[in-house]
């Protein structure tokens, strides 16, 4: 791909909110990302950027002892019905059994999760707006 | 119209790259990181990356669309398919769009607007301001209502309301989910049929005035108010009185000076049709009109936007039903995941649409739509013949899917004798 193809890209895409841009037209692949204006070529067959941003594990020292609530699908986890409204359970609140804790969207479908255990919310072990697995701990109840 | 891109994703982004194929229009394929394994972009000429997980980005598509030289835009259905503010972009930035006018997205994306514009029967009804008005024409209609949102889709912003004594709270909840699904909480009320027949009619538009219609399909298999089964032509309703709907249907289109492909869908009480929405897109069940019409939809739509004119539809032949494979388990449950194996049905009169191959991992970010399978025969009771054998040869491993629900529906007295409601899926047990 010649530089001015590149220069062109560039142009178009600071018009846009991307931060990266890739495109790949027979054998040839080019990537720019945002952030210092670095024009980068990538190789013939470009491998996509990772996408493995491991959750941290809860430190050792302070890990939750309390009963598990898993996720009983996989989804994207949310803590409140909508961005503007309040959560459903914060840290250090009473909940019990049948109250919902949370909602996990799936193939577009919405799907409360209700607790499984009346007690109080000792830890919330995942981020709002995030990716959970089947039967990944989401909340722990003492 | 060379160089088109594709600004959706799974069976209808497949669906667009083969007509554009068939057509010699090149394709680039618009995906977002987690797609990079969809089908469409090993046949797609290009494919450019949109960014993490969103296709309703306008800014990004049309610098896809930029970048890469295209002169088109197919939005699909679903997504951007039905938004003005895209139709419009993509105007102005010179691109040629696949659909209508934005002025029609825009008229019949507000349902107040279209009840009262479009000279089709309705259900009795109108717009109300405020719990008060919605209370007062409850009684005027009779009860049961149904409340819903004038940008209202996919059941959302939409109440059953069976006395007066719920209709503040169905009110408030209705307001509620409409702003946040919408952004437009207004709100109208319609009388509520309790299980009525799904029936819509398919047209097409030149945008100078001129229209044609490819008959009716009936899609009152629905569960939560998304379609299951679809067939063409609609079943048990006498010739003479589709022919009526459809050229009603025909006036109106070619009175708007519509652009493409559209769909006016319509409840049916057994006496009469309402006109409820019309979809400004090409339709998920655009394909059992395409076996009975022997035509090409997409290919249609890509030549009426490259200014060709409208031939009279050709004549339909046998009948044509369509079953939605979805990754669903028993309980309707979500079932996506990575597919270890997968054996798609085929045979005379059976076709499948599918973007999904041993090793695709379904997301679970988007909708869960697997494929389509559409059988055709010569009469309904072919179709379903073959439907029943084209479900049994399904057999995808690693994640659930509905095919055994179709088969219980397809096997219920009630289907094979219809009429159908659209009530019907929630009363099968698997």
């Amino acid at each position: 791909m010649d530089i001015s193809k590149v220069k062109e890209l560039i142009g178009v895409m600071e018009e846009s909110d991307l931060a990266e841009l890739e495109i790949r037209e027979g054998d040839e692949s080019v990537r720019i990302v945002r952030g210092g204006a670095q024009a980068m070529v990538a190789p013939a067959v470009a491998p996509m950027l990772s996408l493995a941003e491991t959750v941290p594990e809860a430190e050792d020292a302070a890990k939750p002892m309390g009963h598990i609530v898993r996720a009983p699908m996989v989804g994207t986890f949310y803590r409140a019905p909508s961005p503007e409204s309040p959560t459903f359970a914060e840290v250090g609140a009473r909940v019990r059994e049948g109250d919902t804790l949370c909602i996990i969207e799936s193939m577009k479908m919405m799907n409360e999760v209700l607790a499984d255990a009346s007690g109080t919310i000792e830890a919330i072990l995942v981020a709002n707006d995030t990716a959970v697995e089947f039967d990944q701990p989401i909340f722990t109840i003492v | 119209m060379n160089r088109l891109l594709v600004a959706n994703r799974g069976e209808i982004a497949l669906r667009i790259v083969r007509a554009c194929r068939a057509l010699g229009i090149e394709t680039v394929a618009a995906y977002t990181r987690e797609d990079q394994h969809l089908l469409h972009l090993r046949y797609a000429d290009t494919d450019v990356c949109i960014g993490a997980h969103d296709y309703l980005s306008i800014p990004n598509l049309i610098m896809a669309a930029r970048t890469t030289g295209c002169d088109s835009v197919h939005p699909g259905y679903g997504f951007l398919s039905e938004n003005a503010e895209f139709a419009q972009a993509v105007t102005d930035a010179g691109l040629c769009f696949i659909g209508p006018a934005a002025d029609h997205i825009a008229l019949m994306g507000d349902k107040i607007r279209a009840r009262a514009d479009i000279d089709l029967p309705t259900l009795p009804g109108g717009p109300v301001l405020d719990v008060a008005a919605a209370r007062l024409l409850a009684s005027e209609v009779g009860y049961p209502v149904l409340l819903k949102a004038a940008a209202g889709g996919g059941g959302r912003g939409m109440r059953v309301v069976s006395t007066s004594a719920e209709i503040e709270g169905a009110f408030r909840e209705a307001t509620a989910e409409a702003r946040v699904a919408f952004a437009d909480d207004r709100m109208y009320v319609e009388k509520f049929l309790s299980d009525p027949r799904h029936i819509e009619v398919q047209v097409f538009g030149d945008g100078h005035g001129d229209a044609i219609v490819f008959g009716t399909r009936d899609c009152s298999t629905q569960r939560r108010h998304q379609k299951l089964i679809e067939e063409a032509p609609a079943p048990f309703v006498d010739a003479a009185t589709l022919d009526a709907l459809e050229q009603k249907c025909r006036v109106v289109v070619a009175g708007l000076g519509y652009r493409g492909a559209g769909t006016l869908e319509f409840l049916y009480d057994g006496d009469g049709f309402y006109f409820i929405e019309m979809n400004t897109r090409i339709q998920v069940e655009h394909t059992v009109t395409e076996a009975i019409y022997g035509i090409d939809l997409v290919a249609l739509q890509l030549r009426v936007a490259a200014g060709e004119g409208l031939a009279g539809p050709p004549q339909p032949r046998g009948h044509a039903v369509e079953c939605r494979l979805n990754a669903e388990g028993t309980d309707f449950n979500p079932s996506p995941g990575l597919i270890t194996d997968c054996v798609l049905p085929g045979g005379p009169g059976v076709r499948v649409d599918s973007h999904v191959y041993p090793g695709y991992e379904v997301p679970h970010r988007y909708d869960s739509l697997l494929g389509k399978i559409i059988c055709h025969g010569s009469t309904r009771e072919e179709a379903l013949a073959r439907m029943r054998v084209a479900l049994a040869e399904v057999d995808i491993r690693g994640i659930e899917t509905n095919a055994n629900f179709h088969r219980v529906v397809l096997d219920s007295e009630r289907f094979r004798n219809g009429p159908l409601g659209t009530d019907l899926a929630s009363r099968v047990r698997v």
